[in-house]
């Protein structure tokens, strides 16, 4: 089955193959035509806008669920395994098929693909906030719990602040990967940058291709750049690590 | 947009449909052709699960003894650390497109796509797993007289198994995951059910996602009961 056949989406109206300044390279459909990108490059400003929104959408949903389960496995330890067991199937579905296990209940759109985004996130987030709460040493903790500091104190005035370096790793982790991932989106009619890399797949594009791809990583790459910067920013004490 | 008062039933009778297609043939959407039914279900299910197993057979080829080296020598930190952080950054429905476009379908070159996935998960876990083994151990197999291949098979790569399994289990999650939409480089997988909803309507949607999902936790569970396996007794002692 050829590939214009999979996605009844692709709208590529008349003017798609414009192409003022790119001197027949769109005709012979070379690997990359940078003129043709010049000329439409405002058609990606919807996709990444969108794309944007996911990622952000699916990280905090994400962290704050995280968080909420990695401070209850904190304070009950028992509670720890089945969070991982759960966490880790959710992180083990692959988010295609988990669109679509969401398909009776949410039906398609964006909703269905911050849902599945946010599930594939906890894991990495879970687990990263658990081992750094995990790793602060001993002597800290009996010092702080020595000059009469509550296990609320303990716990935000000493451990999170000491486990930030592995909180913000894990956060760069799970913001890159999504960043990556939710170029699927697009199956479950949930908008960002695959919606052109399938158009451009349905019509073997290749310069479409490249340039959503591309803006999928320089994303990735802005991400993980202000995370790193912000984590420096938070806890200046401490390199973080990685 | 979102019926909540109806969900039960709604959801229970998508499900169905797709319970039904997975072990009854029926007519596609389209007409004419029969679709669904164990017979088409194997098959696809046999394809995705093929093109997953030779893409993490390339990828641990080509990673493994890579991460065992530089690890061993402790050489190429930074290529081995960056390579991991890259490959999470590349979009794989990207990958598969273009590499579709501009290489051309078929299961060679999509194999080498979800290898390009698959390699920097275990190429930065095997590396960080051997540079981690306690070096008190890597001296006193020196001084039993090991050579350099007999500390690395003997004495790092057990001591490395669990990192280097994670990273494997990584890799075969991302592999068998975007395996899904190989139908984009003409390679028909469990994917073509989810992708192709114009020929198998929301009831093969539905019944790929399911299967897709279980054969992910499958693969998952064999890796974590092999990771189990190869570990040896005495790391299982100490952790416990």
């Amino acid at each position: 089955m050829p590939a214009s056949d999979l996605l009844p989406l692709a709208e590529v109206s008349q003017d798609f193959f414009r192409d003022r300044s790119g001197g027949g390279c769109i005709q012979e459909n070379r690997l990359f035509c940078p003129g043709w990108v010049v000329d439409n490059f405002d058609r990606y400003v919807d996709p990444t806008v969108q794309h944007l929104g996911l990622v952000v959408s699916a990280v905090v949903g994400g962290f704050l669920i995280a968080f909420l389960l990695a401070i209850l496995a904190h304070r009950h330890r028992w509670l720890s395994s089945p969070f991982l067991a759960a966490t880790g199937v959710l992180y083990t579905i692959p988010s295609i098929s988990f669109f679509f296990l969401l398909l009776p209940i949410t039906g398609r759109g964006a909703l269905t693909a911050i849902i599945a985004l946010t599930a594939f996130t906890l894991q990495i987030i879970f687990r990263n906030i658990t081992n750094g709460l995990r790793n602060v040493p001993h002597e800290v903790t009996d010092a702080a719990t020595g000059i009469g500091l509550t296990k609320r104190q303990l716990l935000w005035q000493v451990e999170l602040p000491l486990a930030l370096p592995e909180i913000i790793a894990g956060l760069r982790i799970a913001t890159v990967s999504t960043v990556a991932l939710a170029t699927l989106a697009v199956f479950a009619n949930g908008g960002g940058l695959g919606t052109e890399i399938v158009v451009g797949s349905n019509i073997t594009f290749k310069t479409g291709i490249i340039v959503a791809g591309s803006i999928a990583v320089l994303m990735a790459i802005v991400f993980d750049a202000l995370l790193l910067l912000a984590g420096r920013l938070i806890a200046p004490w401490t390199k973080v690590a990685r | 947009m979102i019926e909540l008062p109806f969900l039960p039933l709604a959801a229970f009778g998508l499900f169905g449909d797709a319970f039904d297609f997975i072990f009854n043939q029926q007519e596609a959407a389209t007409g004419g052709v029969m679709v669904g039914g164990p017979e088409q279900v194997i098959e696809l299910a046999t394809k995705q699960l093929e093109v997953t197993l030779l893409a993490l057979g390339l990828s641990l080829l080509i990673a493994l003894p890579l991460g065992l080296i530089l690890g061993h020598y402790g050489r190429g930190e930074f290529l081995a650390v960056s390579v991991g952080n890259a490959g999470r950054a590349i979009p794989e429905l990207a990958l598969i497109a273009l590499m579709a476009a501009a290489i051309g379908v078929g299961l060679f070159n999509l194999v080498i796509a979800l290898a390009i996935l698959g390699i920097p998960p275990i190429l930065t876990n095997t590396f960080v797993g051997i540079r981690q083994v306690n070096r008190s151990s890597v001296e006193a197999a020196r001084g039993m007289g090991m050579s350099d291949r007999q500390v690395i098979t003997r004495v790092e790569l057990p001591l490395a198994i669990p990192m280097i399994m994670g990273g494997v289990r990584t890799s075969a999650i991302n592999i068998i995951a975007t395996a899904t939409i190989a139908p984009l480089a003409g390679i028909l997988t469990l994917g073509d059910f989810i992708i192709s909803r114009n020929v198998y309507g929301d009831a093969g949607v539905l019944a790929g996602a399911v299967l897709v999902a279980l054969m992910a936790v499958a693969l998952e569970m064999v890796l974590a009961g092999t990771q189990w396996a190869m570990t040896s007794k005495g790391m299982k002692l100490q952790k416990s």
